[in-house]
Protein backbone atom coordinates (compact mmCIF):
# COMPACT_ATOMS: atom_id res chain seq x y z
CA UNK A 1 0.00 0.00 0.00
CA UNK A 2 1.27 3.78 -0.82
CA UNK A 3 1.96 5.80 2.03
CA UNK A 4 0.98 9.37 2.30
CA UNK A 5 3.11 10.73 5.17
CA UNK A 6 5.20 8.21 7.40
CA UNK A 7 6.47 9.49 10.65
CA UNK A 8 9.23 8.15 11.93
CA UNK A 9 10.87 9.10 15.91
CA UNK A 10 8.84 12.23 16.02
CA UNK A 11 9.25 14.26 18.93
CA UNK A 12 7.88 17.28 20.44
CA UNK A 13 8.21 18.69 23.44
CA UNK A 14 7.17 22.72 25.06
CA UNK A 15 10.22 23.39 26.89
CA UNK A 16 10.81 20.61 29.55
CA UNK A 17 7.49 19.66 28.83
CA UNK A 18 7.27 16.21 26.29
CA UNK A 19 4.23 16.40 24.95
CA UNK A 20 4.63 13.46 22.21
CA UNK A 21 7.50 10.80 22.40
CA UNK A 22 8.89 8.53 19.42
CA UNK A 23 6.02 8.79 17.28
CA UNK A 24 6.07 5.60 14.36
CA UNK A 25 2.66 6.00 12.43
CA UNK A 26 1.94 6.31 8.89
CA UNK A 27 -1.45 7.10 7.18
CA UNK A 28 -1.81 4.79 3.89
CA UNK A 29 -3.26 6.03 0.38
CA UNK A 30 -7.72 5.98 0.62
CA UNK A 31 -7.36 4.59 4.46
CA UNK A 32 -9.18 6.44 7.16
CA UNK A 33 -7.52 6.88 10.06
CA UNK A 34 -8.77 8.65 13.73
CA UNK A 35 -6.88 8.97 16.51
CA UNK A 36 -9.17 8.67 19.69
CA UNK A 37 -7.13 9.01 23.70
CA UNK A 38 -8.18 11.51 26.53
CA UNK A 39 -7.52 15.13 26.58
CA UNK A 40 -3.51 16.22 26.82
CA UNK A 41 -2.78 12.89 25.25
CA UNK A 42 -0.70 14.79 22.44
CA UNK A 43 -3.55 13.55 19.73
CA UNK A 44 -3.93 17.47 18.48
CA UNK A 45 -0.08 17.95 18.80
CA UNK A 46 0.32 14.72 16.62
CA UNK A 47 -1.92 15.82 14.12
CA UNK A 48 -0.26 19.42 14.10
CA UNK A 49 2.76 18.50 13.57
CA UNK A 50 1.76 16.31 10.66
CA UNK A 51 1.55 19.51 8.58
CA UNK A 52 3.98 21.51 10.94
CA UNK A 53 1.87 24.37 12.22
CA UNK A 54 3.90 22.69 15.52
CA UNK A 55 7.62 22.47 14.52
CA UNK A 56 8.60 18.49 15.89
CA UNK A 57 12.02 18.77 17.97
CA UNK A 58 12.91 15.54 16.47
CA UNK A 59 11.99 12.67 13.73
CA UNK A 60 11.38 12.43 10.79
CA UNK A 61 7.75 12.81 8.29
CA UNK A 62 8.06 11.22 5.27
CA UNK A 63 6.66 13.12 2.05
CA UNK A 64 6.96 11.40 -1.32
CA UNK A 65 10.48 9.94 -0.28
CA UNK A 66 11.86 13.01 1.31
CA UNK A 67 11.86 14.06 4.76
CA UNK A 68 10.22 17.64 5.28
CA UNK A 69 12.01 18.12 8.07
CA UNK A 70 14.95 19.01 6.24
CA UNK A 71 16.12 22.30 6.43
CA UNK A 72 15.82 22.71 2.60
CA UNK A 73 12.38 21.50 2.40
CA UNK A 74 9.85 24.04 1.06
CA UNK A 75 7.00 24.08 3.92
CA UNK A 76 4.24 25.70 1.79
CA UNK A 77 4.78 23.38 -1.24
CA UNK A 78 4.21 20.70 1.06
CA UNK A 79 1.25 22.12 2.92
CA UNK A 80 -0.63 22.42 0.01
CA UNK A 81 -0.87 18.64 -0.52
CA UNK A 82 -2.76 18.32 2.45
CA UNK A 83 -5.99 19.84 3.94
CA UNK A 84 -6.10 21.06 7.22
CA UNK A 85 -9.67 21.19 9.13
CA UNK A 86 -9.72 22.78 12.50
CA UNK A 87 -11.75 22.85 16.01
CA UNK A 88 -12.27 26.37 15.87
CA UNK A 89 -13.23 26.28 11.91
CA UNK A 90 -11.04 29.17 11.34
CA UNK A 91 -12.77 30.42 8.04
CA UNK A 92 -10.92 33.68 6.43
CA UNK A 93 -13.61 36.22 7.91
CA UNK A 94 -12.75 38.39 5.63
CA UNK A 95 -14.01 36.69 2.74
CA UNK A 96 -17.12 35.03 1.63
CA UNK A 97 -18.05 31.40 1.41
CA UNK A 98 -17.04 31.00 -2.02
CA UNK A 99 -14.20 33.50 -1.71
CA UNK A 100 -12.95 31.30 1.46
CA UNK A 101 -12.59 27.68 -0.94
CA UNK A 102 -11.08 29.99 -4.04
CA UNK A 103 -8.39 32.12 -2.14
CA UNK A 104 -5.91 29.05 -1.75
CA UNK A 105 -7.06 28.10 -5.37
CA UNK A 106 -6.04 30.88 -7.23
CA UNK A 107 -2.72 31.99 -4.97
CA UNK A 108 -1.04 28.52 -4.26
CA UNK A 109 -2.59 26.07 -7.07
CA UNK A 110 -2.28 29.01 -9.76
CA UNK A 111 -5.86 28.24 -10.88
CA UNK A 112 -8.21 31.01 -12.90
CA UNK A 113 -10.96 32.32 -11.44
CA UNK A 114 -13.05 30.76 -13.59
CA UNK A 115 -11.53 27.43 -12.73
CA UNK A 116 -11.33 27.76 -8.80
CA UNK A 117 -14.89 28.95 -8.60
CA UNK A 118 -15.92 26.00 -10.36
CA UNK A 119 -14.46 23.39 -8.39
CA UNK A 120 -15.67 25.70 -5.21
CA UNK A 121 -18.92 24.78 -6.57
CA UNK A 122 -18.32 21.80 -7.15
CA UNK A 123 -16.78 20.83 -3.23
CA UNK A 124 -19.42 23.59 -1.98
CA UNK A 125 -22.26 20.69 -3.19
CA UNK A 126 -20.54 17.89 -1.54
CA UNK A 127 -20.74 19.52 1.68
CA UNK A 128 -24.66 21.17 0.89
CA UNK A 129 -23.41 24.57 1.18
CA UNK A 130 -22.99 25.83 -2.49
CA UNK A 131 -26.50 27.94 -1.93
CA UNK A 132 -24.73 30.46 0.65
CA UNK A 133 -22.03 31.54 -1.34
CA UNK A 134 -22.93 35.28 -0.63
CA UNK A 135 -22.82 34.89 3.40
CA UNK A 136 -19.88 35.87 5.39
CA UNK A 137 -18.57 33.25 7.80
CA UNK A 138 -19.93 35.20 10.83
CA UNK A 139 -23.80 35.17 9.07
CA UNK A 140 -23.10 31.41 9.47
CA UNK A 141 -24.12 28.43 12.07
CA UNK A 142 -21.04 26.51 13.64
CA UNK A 143 -22.28 23.47 11.67
CA UNK A 144 -22.24 25.51 8.21
CA UNK A 145 -18.69 26.88 8.93
CA UNK A 146 -17.42 23.58 9.35
CA UNK A 147 -18.90 22.60 6.09
CA UNK A 148 -17.18 25.20 4.55
CA UNK A 149 -14.09 24.58 6.10
CA UNK A 150 -14.47 20.99 4.51
CA UNK A 151 -15.31 22.41 1.28
CA UNK A 152 -11.99 24.45 1.65
CA UNK A 153 -9.64 21.98 2.38
CA UNK A 154 -11.41 19.50 -0.56
CA UNK A 155 -10.82 22.20 -3.32
CA UNK A 156 -6.91 21.93 -3.03
CA UNK A 157 -7.48 18.64 -3.73
CA UNK A 158 -5.00 16.87 -1.05
CA UNK A 159 -3.44 13.46 -0.36
CA UNK A 160 -4.61 13.95 2.51
CA UNK A 161 -7.32 15.91 5.21
CA UNK A 162 -6.20 16.21 8.54
CA UNK A 163 -9.12 16.76 11.08
CA UNK A 164 -8.44 17.81 14.39
CA UNK A 165 -11.49 17.94 16.21
CA UNK A 166 -14.04 19.08 14.02
CA UNK A 167 -17.14 18.31 16.32
CA UNK A 168 -15.90 19.65 19.33
CA UNK A 169 -16.58 23.31 19.22
CA UNK A 170 -20.21 22.43 17.57
CA UNK A 171 -23.16 22.45 19.95
CA UNK A 172 -24.76 18.52 19.97
CA UNK A 173 -27.43 19.72 17.34
CA UNK A 174 -24.73 20.50 14.63
CA UNK A 175 -22.25 17.76 15.38
CA UNK A 176 -24.60 15.39 13.29
CA UNK A 177 -24.61 17.60 9.72
CA UNK A 178 -20.59 17.40 10.35
CA UNK A 179 -20.30 14.19 10.69
CA UNK A 180 -22.73 13.01 7.82
CA UNK A 181 -20.55 14.91 5.27
CA UNK A 182 -17.50 13.22 6.55
CA UNK A 183 -18.62 10.00 6.70
CA UNK A 184 -20.05 10.36 3.06
CA UNK A 185 -16.32 11.53 2.20
CA UNK A 186 -14.60 8.61 3.86
CA UNK A 187 -16.79 6.31 1.99
CA UNK A 188 -15.85 7.96 -1.03
CA UNK A 189 -12.10 6.90 -0.83
CA UNK A 190 -10.95 10.13 0.70
CA UNK A 191 -7.68 9.95 2.75
CA UNK A 192 -8.21 11.05 6.25
CA UNK A 193 -6.97 11.43 9.20
CA UNK A 194 -9.28 12.39 12.14
CA UNK A 195 -8.83 13.23 16.08
CA UNK A 196 -12.18 13.03 17.50
CA UNK A 197 -14.26 12.26 20.95
CA UNK A 198 -17.05 10.72 18.86
CA UNK A 199 -16.45 7.19 19.41
CA UNK A 200 -19.35 5.92 17.39
CA UNK A 201 -18.56 7.59 14.43
CA UNK A 202 -14.95 6.35 14.83
CA UNK A 203 -16.10 3.17 15.14
CA UNK A 204 -18.12 3.10 12.07
CA UNK A 205 -16.12 5.12 9.56
CA UNK A 206 -12.39 4.32 10.32
CA UNK A 207 -9.97 1.22 8.53
CA UNK A 208 -7.95 1.93 11.75
CA UNK A 209 -7.84 3.13 14.84
CA UNK A 210 -4.77 4.37 17.14
CA UNK A 211 -5.32 4.93 20.75
CA UNK A 212 -2.82 7.50 22.25
CA UNK A 213 -1.83 7.92 25.74
CA UNK A 214 0.48 10.20 27.69
CA UNK A 215 2.62 11.26 24.32
CA UNK A 216 2.67 7.65 23.07
CA UNK A 217 0.41 5.29 20.86
CA UNK A 218 -0.36 2.83 23.03
CA UNK A 219 -2.49 0.93 20.54
CA UNK A 220 -3.59 0.82 17.28
CA UNK A 221 -5.50 -1.55 15.33
CA UNK A 222 -8.74 -2.32 13.20
CA UNK A 223 -11.95 -0.39 15.03
CA UNK A 224 -13.36 -3.81 15.78
CA UNK A 225 -10.60 -5.13 17.85
CA UNK A 226 -9.82 -1.20 19.73
CA UNK A 227 -13.50 -0.91 20.82
CA UNK A 228 -14.49 -4.27 21.25
CA UNK A 229 -11.17 -6.15 22.35
CA UNK A 230 -8.56 -4.16 22.90
CA UNK A 231 -5.40 -5.69 24.00
CA UNK A 232 -3.84 -3.05 26.51
CA UNK A 233 -5.55 -1.94 30.06
CA UNK A 234 -4.88 1.45 29.49
CA UNK A 235 -7.02 1.58 26.43
CA UNK A 236 -9.75 -0.84 28.52
CA UNK A 237 -9.83 1.93 30.91
CA UNK A 238 -10.22 5.28 28.81
CA UNK A 239 -12.90 3.05 26.88
CA UNK A 240 -14.77 2.51 30.05
CA UNK A 241 -14.53 6.50 30.97
CA UNK A 242 -15.55 8.08 27.57
CA UNK A 243 -18.68 5.43 27.76
CA UNK A 244 -19.50 6.31 31.24
CA UNK A 245 -19.31 10.06 30.39
CA UNK A 246 -21.31 9.43 26.84
CA UNK A 247 -24.34 7.46 29.06
CA UNK A 248 -24.18 10.62 31.71
CA UNK A 249 -24.90 12.72 28.79
CA UNK A 250 -28.42 10.91 28.35
CA UNK A 251 -29.44 11.49 31.84
CA UNK B 1 -21.10 93.96 19.81
CA UNK B 2 -18.73 90.64 19.33
CA UNK B 3 -21.19 88.62 16.79
CA UNK B 4 -21.35 92.03 14.64
CA UNK B 5 -17.40 91.63 14.33
CA UNK B 6 -17.77 88.18 14.15
CA UNK B 7 -19.45 88.68 10.74
CA UNK B 8 -17.36 91.43 9.50
CA UNK B 9 -14.37 89.61 9.85
CA UNK B 10 -15.96 86.38 8.11
CA UNK B 11 -16.99 88.90 5.26
CA UNK B 12 -13.72 90.86 5.26
CA UNK B 13 -11.59 87.71 4.99
CA UNK B 14 -13.46 84.97 3.69
CA UNK B 15 -11.46 84.20 0.60
CA UNK B 16 -8.21 84.17 3.18
CA UNK B 17 -9.48 82.02 5.55
CA UNK B 18 -10.58 79.58 3.11
CA UNK B 19 -7.49 79.27 1.86
CA UNK B 20 -6.26 78.80 5.22
CA UNK B 21 -8.53 75.92 5.96
CA UNK B 22 -8.51 74.05 2.45
CA UNK B 23 -4.14 74.27 3.56
CA UNK B 24 -4.90 72.86 6.28
CA UNK B 25 -7.06 69.83 4.85
CA UNK B 26 -4.66 69.18 2.52
CA UNK B 27 -1.62 68.93 4.80
CA UNK B 28 -3.84 66.26 6.93
CA UNK B 29 -5.06 63.88 4.41
CA UNK B 30 -2.01 63.77 2.52
CA UNK B 31 -0.06 63.42 6.03
CA UNK B 32 -2.25 60.70 7.42
CA UNK B 33 -2.43 58.89 3.96
CA UNK B 34 1.72 59.09 3.86
CA UNK B 35 1.40 58.35 7.68
CA UNK B 36 -0.68 55.28 7.28
CA UNK B 37 1.36 53.80 4.81
CA UNK B 38 4.13 54.08 6.65
CA UNK B 39 2.75 52.86 9.50
CA UNK B 40 1.06 49.46 7.61
CA UNK B 41 5.24 48.66 6.45
CA UNK B 42 6.50 49.25 9.67
CA UNK B 43 3.57 47.68 11.68
CA UNK B 44 4.13 44.64 9.27
CA UNK B 45 7.79 44.61 9.45
CA UNK B 46 7.28 44.84 12.96
CA UNK B 47 5.12 41.64 13.24
CA UNK B 48 7.54 38.96 10.81
CA UNK B 49 7.74 36.34 13.29
CA UNK B 50 11.66 36.14 14.08
CA UNK B 51 13.72 33.26 12.15
CA UNK B 52 15.71 31.09 14.64
CA UNK B 53 19.00 31.75 12.95
CA UNK B 54 20.79 32.95 10.38
CA UNK B 55 21.61 36.29 8.22
CA UNK B 56 17.91 36.88 7.91
CA UNK B 57 17.66 37.39 11.82
CA UNK B 58 20.15 39.62 11.89
CA UNK B 59 18.65 41.79 9.23
CA UNK B 60 15.02 41.45 10.93
CA UNK B 61 16.80 42.46 14.10
CA UNK B 62 18.93 45.73 12.49
CA UNK B 63 15.43 46.83 10.87
CA UNK B 64 13.48 46.39 14.03
CA UNK B 65 15.67 48.57 16.16
CA UNK B 66 16.04 50.97 13.61
CA UNK B 67 12.41 51.36 13.22
CA UNK B 68 12.00 51.34 17.13
CA UNK B 69 14.46 54.33 17.35
CA UNK B 70 12.35 55.79 14.56
CA UNK B 71 9.40 55.15 16.26
CA UNK B 72 10.23 56.10 19.97
CA UNK B 73 11.72 59.52 19.00
CA UNK B 74 8.90 60.80 16.97
CA UNK B 75 6.18 59.80 19.56
CA UNK B 76 8.58 60.92 22.14
CA UNK B 77 8.92 65.05 20.99
CA UNK B 78 6.24 67.59 20.26
CA UNK B 79 6.00 67.98 16.73
CA UNK B 80 5.78 71.55 16.75
CA UNK B 81 10.01 71.08 18.07
CA UNK B 82 10.24 68.39 14.80
CA UNK B 83 9.19 70.72 12.59
CA UNK B 84 11.96 73.73 13.39
CA UNK B 85 14.27 70.72 13.81
CA UNK B 86 13.30 69.34 10.75
CA UNK B 87 12.99 72.88 8.25
CA UNK B 88 15.55 74.04 10.11
CA UNK B 89 18.04 71.76 10.32
CA UNK B 90 17.65 70.35 6.51
CA UNK B 91 18.66 74.04 5.72
CA UNK B 92 21.62 74.05 8.17
CA UNK B 93 23.23 70.07 7.54
CA UNK B 94 22.49 70.03 3.67
CA UNK B 95 21.58 73.42 2.76
CA UNK B 96 18.50 72.79 1.34
CA UNK B 97 16.18 75.56 1.76
CA UNK B 98 12.80 73.01 2.03
CA UNK B 99 9.48 73.93 0.23
CA UNK B 100 7.25 74.79 3.66
CA UNK B 101 4.60 73.14 2.30
CA UNK B 102 6.21 69.98 1.32
CA UNK B 103 8.01 70.36 4.28
CA UNK B 104 4.83 70.72 6.74
CA UNK B 105 3.92 67.16 4.89
CA UNK B 106 6.61 65.44 5.56
CA UNK B 107 6.64 66.33 9.29
CA UNK B 108 2.90 65.16 9.42
CA UNK B 109 3.41 62.33 7.82
CA UNK B 110 6.83 60.76 9.91
CA UNK B 111 4.78 61.77 13.01
CA UNK B 112 1.56 59.70 12.00
CA UNK B 113 3.46 57.18 10.90
CA UNK B 114 4.78 56.42 14.28
CA UNK B 115 1.76 56.41 16.02
CA UNK B 116 0.20 54.53 13.16
CA UNK B 117 2.91 51.43 13.02
CA UNK B 118 2.35 50.94 16.80
CA UNK B 119 -2.10 51.13 15.87
CA UNK B 120 -1.13 48.60 12.68
CA UNK B 121 1.08 46.64 15.20
CA UNK B 122 -1.38 46.05 17.75
CA UNK B 123 -4.35 45.30 14.48
CA UNK B 124 -2.35 42.65 13.42
CA UNK B 125 -1.70 41.01 16.71
CA UNK B 126 -5.59 41.38 17.40
CA UNK B 127 -6.82 38.83 14.69
CA UNK B 128 -6.92 35.09 15.66
CA UNK B 129 -4.04 33.59 15.06
CA UNK B 130 -6.72 30.74 13.10
CA UNK B 131 -6.25 32.88 10.83
CA UNK B 132 -3.03 32.33 9.78
CA UNK B 133 -2.77 29.17 10.64
CA UNK B 134 -5.40 28.39 8.30
CA UNK B 135 -3.85 30.72 5.75
CA UNK B 136 -0.61 28.23 6.38
CA UNK B 137 -2.64 25.12 6.32
CA UNK B 138 -4.08 26.21 2.75
CA UNK B 139 -0.13 26.25 1.55
CA UNK B 140 0.19 30.22 1.99
CA UNK B 141 3.46 31.74 2.10
CA UNK B 142 3.99 34.41 4.81
CA UNK B 143 3.24 37.25 2.37
CA UNK B 144 0.00 35.80 0.80
CA UNK B 145 -1.25 35.48 3.98
CA UNK B 146 -0.89 38.92 5.08
CA UNK B 147 -1.73 40.48 1.97
CA UNK B 148 -5.04 37.78 1.21
CA UNK B 149 -6.15 37.27 4.95
CA UNK B 150 -4.42 39.20 7.71
CA UNK B 151 -4.03 42.55 6.10
CA UNK B 152 -7.88 43.07 4.69
CA UNK B 153 -9.03 42.41 8.82
CA UNK B 154 -6.20 44.80 10.19
CA UNK B 155 -7.33 47.61 7.90
CA UNK B 156 -10.64 47.06 8.73
CA UNK B 157 -9.84 47.13 12.31
CA UNK B 158 -7.46 50.08 12.66
CA UNK B 159 -10.26 52.48 10.38
CA UNK B 160 -11.71 54.05 13.78
CA UNK B 161 -8.01 54.75 14.80
CA UNK B 162 -6.31 56.24 11.86
CA UNK B 163 -9.69 58.23 11.42
CA UNK B 164 -8.94 59.44 15.22
CA UNK B 165 -5.82 59.97 13.51
CA UNK B 166 -6.65 62.49 11.03
CA UNK B 167 -9.12 64.11 13.46
CA UNK B 168 -5.99 64.75 15.21
CA UNK B 169 -4.29 65.84 12.39
CA UNK B 170 -6.36 68.43 11.44
CA UNK B 171 -6.18 70.50 14.56
CA UNK B 172 -1.81 69.73 15.05
CA UNK B 173 -1.82 71.00 11.47
CA UNK B 174 -2.07 74.50 13.73
CA UNK B 175 1.98 74.12 14.80
CA UNK B 176 3.23 74.14 11.36
CA UNK B 177 2.77 77.86 11.76
CA UNK B 178 5.99 77.89 13.61
CA UNK B 179 7.87 77.20 10.10
CA UNK B 180 5.32 79.87 8.08
CA UNK B 181 2.67 77.37 6.38
CA UNK B 182 -0.17 79.31 5.47
CA UNK B 183 -2.28 76.85 7.47
CA UNK B 184 -5.75 77.94 8.95
CA UNK B 185 -3.96 79.37 12.63
CA UNK B 186 -1.32 81.26 10.51
CA UNK B 187 -4.53 82.99 8.65
CA UNK B 188 -5.88 83.24 11.79
CA UNK B 189 -3.11 85.07 13.32
CA UNK B 190 -2.16 87.37 10.12
CA UNK B 191 -6.40 88.27 9.98
CA UNK B 192 -5.80 89.13 14.00
CA UNK B 193 -3.27 91.17 13.68
CA UNK B 194 -4.59 93.21 11.17
CA UNK B 195 -7.97 93.75 13.63
CA UNK B 196 -6.93 93.80 16.94
CA UNK B 197 -9.78 91.43 17.73
CA UNK B 198 -8.88 88.46 18.72
CA UNK B 199 -11.44 86.90 20.69
CA UNK B 200 -13.73 86.98 17.03
CA UNK B 201 -11.32 85.86 15.12
CA UNK B 202 -10.12 83.26 16.84
CA UNK B 203 -13.61 82.10 17.42
CA UNK B 204 -14.30 81.69 14.05
CA UNK B 205 -10.88 79.81 13.46
CA UNK B 206 -12.94 77.08 16.28
CA UNK B 207 -15.79 76.93 14.06
CA UNK B 208 -13.97 76.30 11.02
CA UNK B 209 -11.86 73.78 12.71
CA UNK B 210 -14.88 72.17 14.24
CA UNK B 211 -16.51 71.97 10.82
CA UNK B 212 -13.87 70.32 9.21
CA UNK B 213 -13.53 67.85 12.06
CA UNK B 214 -17.10 66.63 11.97
CA UNK B 215 -17.51 66.70 8.81
CA UNK B 216 -14.52 64.00 8.45
CA UNK B 217 -15.77 62.08 11.41
CA UNK B 218 -19.11 61.40 10.15
CA UNK B 219 -17.33 60.65 6.37
CA UNK B 220 -15.31 58.38 8.18
CA UNK B 221 -18.36 56.54 10.05
CA UNK B 222 -19.92 56.30 6.68
CA UNK B 223 -17.17 54.48 5.04
CA UNK B 224 -16.93 52.29 7.94
CA UNK B 225 -20.30 51.08 7.37
CA UNK B 226 -20.02 50.73 3.56
CA UNK B 227 -17.15 48.41 4.35
CA UNK B 228 -18.56 46.39 6.78
CA UNK B 229 -21.49 45.31 4.19
CA UNK B 230 -24.88 44.10 4.46
CA UNK B 231 -26.30 42.30 7.48
CA UNK B 232 -27.94 40.03 5.46
CA UNK B 233 -26.78 37.58 2.76
CA UNK B 234 -28.77 36.85 -0.84
CA UNK B 235 -29.22 33.15 -0.76
CA UNK B 236 -28.75 31.61 -3.92
CA UNK B 237 -32.19 30.47 -4.81
CA UNK B 238 -32.72 31.17 -8.63
CA UNK B 239 -31.61 28.05 -10.58
CA UNK B 240 -30.06 30.53 -13.54
CA UNK B 241 -27.92 31.99 -11.46
CA UNK B 242 -26.83 28.88 -9.75
CA UNK B 243 -25.86 28.02 -13.11
CA UNK B 244 -24.47 30.61 -14.58
CA UNK B 245 -21.51 29.95 -11.28
CA UNK B 246 -21.59 26.67 -12.11
CA UNK B 247 -20.11 26.97 -15.57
Amino acid sequence: MEKIVDIQHLNKSFGAHEVLKDINFSVNKGEVVSIIGSSGSGKSTLLRCINLLEKPSGGEIIYRGENILDDKHDLAEYRKHLGMVFQQFNLFNNHNVLNNCVVGQIKVLKRTRGEAEKVAMKYLGVVGMDRYINAKPKQLSGGQKQRVAIARALCMEPDVILFDEPTSALDPEMVGEVLKVMKDLAESGLTMLIVTHEMEFAKEVSDRVVFMDKGVIAEEGHPEHIFNNPSQERTREFLKRTLVQSRLAFV
Amino acid sequence: MSLDWVIKILVENWPMFLRGAGVTLLIALIGTVFGAIIGLLAGMIRTIPMPERGMRKILLKTINLILSIYIEFFRGTPMIAQAMVIFYGSALAFGIDMNVFAAAIIIVSINTGAYMAEIVRGGVLSIDKGQFEAAHAVGMNHMQTMWNVVLPQVIRNILPATGNQFVINIKDTSVLNVISVTELYFVTKTVSGISYRYFETFFVACMIYFTMTFVVTRILLYIEKRLDGSENYTMITNDTQFEAIQK
